[in-house]
């Protein structure tokens, strides 16, 4: 049993961790590229773990909280766009302490690759003045978030920790360890002074929260995963044949990356808690080197914190990173962006002048790649809907019924954002969970003679879209509310949500109906219509359009991965004029010209028919024989 | 020694199921084996990238820069674009079919597959073409293409893993109902070879 090794997502290996170290409560809301660590939970969960998905990020950290001061070991989960919406919560949880155990995971996204912003957890751990963890790999994740839940109930307080896309989505090998034993949680116990905020007990608590993260700056030079490697500089080549002595600084993912190139000798410090910094390991570090690179992505925290360190105690080092140019400032690392930074860095006076312009050239290298000019022109793939899904259709009835009008479409999070592309070309704002049902109504009230249309899911609407609406009734802001609900939160891959009456423990929950929100709001105009049914969808939209006040049209059609696939439809040759009407109209990837020929992929169509209802030549139908499985 | 196999394809064609069973190979050889993706925010359609790589100085999931010892490709033009991750004088397989995506369409774009096998031919030490299409006919079902292509991937005997061995992967990892069916796939694929 000590020796079992699994293949593990970064994901999982945070969750096994969590659960392995007694974990009571999970909490959490989707989001790329925190979600499977939530769904590894309660798949593995014995009974004994409460898991859920909140209906937004705030509220997974307040129902978090709740079980911590009751002594529970409580995980929440999001991604770094997600801290933003749990930030009220989490800054004055920060004053306030817990009880048991609680870990807040929040993963960044460098890149971005799925993510509205490039911001970064460790200096919302700062801000929050909270400890933070930095994993570089799943195994280290693993073993890391246990550790993590022992110094959260050691000081009392919730700690950060967060993985980034490259550990939340690898898979490594992953040796597991025994369970811990813990008593059971001993519940909460009243306490005015400890768990009610006021300004008061805040101002205490804020000198308590100084004095502590001092003492942890300390602390935490002595935990095992804040290291310096090849300190034995005698064999170094490239660090010592130079009169200048060099160092690398790395964290998170940069610091895997900086292992498969750095050149044996040359000192690594790796820093996995960089709030509080472990200052004297630092110190200690930087003394007796003259030059030390620092490797990491997204804000330049590590090399602030060595600048910091070097300044107090005086030591005469140069720190260079992304303030000094010597790295990106932006996107996400790998192991050629880091190579040439080390080249350059390492090639000592040599390429002194050089060192200034490095790293500025090295994107557009990467991105011409080592094909040459002679390769042949690739097709590009951008993300578009998939083929059937109702999001299409939904745009493509609204844009045929304003057709000539004058209006605006606000976009929001989630597969719909993608309603933006060529030739749907639907999506004219997007922001943030929620801010389309928002924005719309600002927009309108400067440009009264415009027609403001905000979509957003039906998940989105729960998690963040209700206050909005109520936000234009009482202010009476005229907007139409257009809910593409699908049934499931698709964009992160298909969790339940509170419309979809199940939970992610697969339990049967109240059905939350969107329509019954909007009319107890006081949303008098409702038209609810299947997207797939062209003509109707189109209708329900013109008289949306008309009037004043709210007005909303619930586009209701599942997602095709929830929903098993109709008919498929052909297209007709000897009827098809091959006027590609429906390609330029619709977008579908199974509508492909073939040669001279327009065809309908059928491993890729659904039979969602909309294309039928477009073709001005009745040149679809539905495909006659239907021979296979799925 | 460090083994490093890339694999790429069109979201949908079952690129990242593939990685799982080399990298459980890898596994039970008693290597230490890292994986990941690269894939866009659409669910089908998109690029998808799998890198696996199984020894003991692994510390990156991604494979560097013409680091790779194979390329698995589900596309051929997905090839191409991997190609800069090619060890010098490394393997290509690839499946022979295109995937045409939908701006091909709408740009009029004359995207053909015969150019980009032809490239690889050039560039690339070795290329092994496999009749992807001609395999699943043959196998019943549209949805092998994984397994027939990791089937001409251990005939090729670049991967270290016997075709024994990944047949025992795809045993312990596929669902009851499927394994004769991939079984078939990965040795037409290995007699593609």
């Amino acid at each position: 049993m000590t020796d079992t090794k699994i293949l593990a997502m970064g994901n999982e290996a945070i969750a096994l961790g969590a659960i392995r170290a007694g974990v009571r409560m999970a909490a959490g809301y989707p989001g790329t590229p925190s979600t499977e660590i939530l769904e590894t939970i309660a798949k593995h969960n014995d009974g004994g773990i409460h898991v859920e998905w909140s209906v937004n990020e705030k509220a997974a950290m307040e129902v978090g909280a709740g079980a911590a001061y009751a002594g529970a070991r409580t995980l929440v989960t999001m991604k770094q766009v997600g801290l933003n919406v749990a930030s009220d919560p989490l800054m004055s949880l920060a004053y306030m302490g817990i009880k048991g155990g609680m870990v807040i995971v929040s993963a960044d996204d460098p890149g971005p690759i799925s993510s509205q912003t490039e911001q970064d957890t460790r200096t919302f751990a700062q801000f929050s003045k909270l400890p933070v963890f930095d994993p570089s790999s799943p195994e280290e994740a693993y073993e890391m978030i246990g550790e993590a839940f022992e110094f959260s109930e050691k000081y009392a307080t919730p700690v950060l920790f967060r993985p980034t896309t490259r550990v939340c989505h690898a898979c490594a090998s992953i040796t597991l360890l025994p369970y811990v034993e813990l008593p059971e949680p001993e519940g909460f116990i009243k306490d005015t002074m400890r768990w009610v905020i006021f300004p008061r007990t805040s101002y205490l608590n804020h000198i308590k929260i100084e004095k502590r993260n001092a003492e942890l700056a300390d602390t935490l030079s002595d935990y095992p995963r804040n290291f310096v490697l090849n300190t034995d500089r005698t064999d170094g080549e490239k660090s010592m044949d130079r009169a200048v002595r060099r160092g690398v600084a790395a964290s998170g993912i940069s610091y895997a990356y900086t292992r498969e190139v750095l050149p044996s000798g040359v000192p690594l410090l790796k820093i996995s808690t960089p709030y509080p910094f472990p200052e004297k390991l630092a110190e200690e570090y930087l003394r007796g080197l003259d030059e030390v690179l620092v490797l990491e992505e997204l804000d330049p925290m590590v090399e602030r914190e060595l600048l910091r360190v070097a300044g107090r105690h005086h030591l005469p080092v140069k720190i260079f990173g992304k303030l000094t140019g010597h790295t990106r400032n932006a996107g996400e690392n790998s192991t050629e962006s880091i190579r040439a930074d080390l080249e350059k860095f390492l090639c000592g006076d040599d390429c002194a002048e050089e060192n200034g312009q490095a790293g500025k050239g090295q994107i557009e290298n990467e991105k011409s790649g080592a094909q040459g000019s002679e390769a042949p022109e690739l097709p590009v793939r951008p993300p578009v809907l998939c083929a059937g899904c109702p999001h299409r259709a939904s745009f493509y009835a609204v844009k045929k019924a304003m057709k000539g009008k004058k209006a605006v479409f606000s976009g929001d999070i989630g597969c719909y954002t993608l309603g933006n592309a060529q030739p749907l070309d639907m999506v004219d704002t997007c922001l943030c969970m929620g801010a389309g049902v928002t924005i719309a109504q600002g927009l309108h009230v400067v440009e009264p003679d415009t027609v403001n249309f905000a979509f957003i899911g039906d998940s989105t609407f729960f998690a963040s879209g209700i206050t909005g609406v109520v936000n234009a009734v009482y202010n009476g802001n005229d907007i139409v509310l257009v809910v593409l609900d699908n049934s499931t939160t698709a964009m992160t891959g298909h969790q339940p949500h509170p419309g979809t009456g199940k939970t992610i423990m697969g339990d049967v929950a109240a059905r939350i109906s969107i329509r019954k929100i909007l009319e107890g709001i006081g949303v008098e105009r409702i038209y609810e219509t299947d997207p797939l049914q062209l003509e109707s969808a189109v209708e329900a939209v013109k008289q949306a359009a008309e009037g004043s006040g709210v007005r909303t049209v619930i586009f209701k059609s599942p997602c095709i991965a929830v929903s098993k696939p109709q008919t498929r439809y052909e297209v007709r040759q000897e009827q098809c004029r091959k006027c590609k009407v429906c390609i330029r109209e619709l977008g579908c990837p199974a509508i492909v010209t073939d040669g001279d020929l327009v065809r309908i992929d059928s491993s890729l169509c659904y039979g969602c028919g909309v294309c039928s209802s477009v073709c001005p030549f009745d040149a679809i139908g539905r495909a006659e024989a239907e021979g296979g499985e799925m | 020694m460090n083994r490093n196999c890339l694999l790429c394809g069109v979201g949908g064609q079952g690129v990242v199921l593939a990685s799982r069973l080399i990298a459980y190979a890898a596994m039970e050889q008693g290597d230490f084996v890292r994986t990941t993706e690269t894939i866009g925010m659409a669910q089908r359609g998109g690029s998808v990238v799998s890198h696996v790589r199984a020894g003991e100085e692994v510390h990156s999931p991604l494979i560097p820069a013409g680091g790779a010892d194979v390329i698995l490709a589900f596309e051929p033009g997905e090839a191409v674009r991997c190609l800069p991750y090619l060890k010098e004088g490394g393997l290509v397989i690839t499946n022979s079919r295109i995937v045409k995506p939908v701006t091909a369409s709408l740009g009029g774009s004359s995207y053909n597959g015969d150019e980009m096998l032809d490239y690889l031919e050039k560039k690339a030490g070795r290329v092994i073409v496999v009749d992807g299409d001609e395999i699943c006919r043959m196998a019943g079902s549209p949805k092998v293409l994984n397994t027939a292509l990791l089937g001409a991937a251990a005939k090729s005997g670049a991967l270290g893993i016997s075709m024994d061995e990944m047949l025992e992967a795809v045993r312990k990892n596929v669902k009851e109902k499927y394994i004769a069916l991939n079984e078939k796939a990965m040795k037409l694929g290995g007699e593609q070879v």
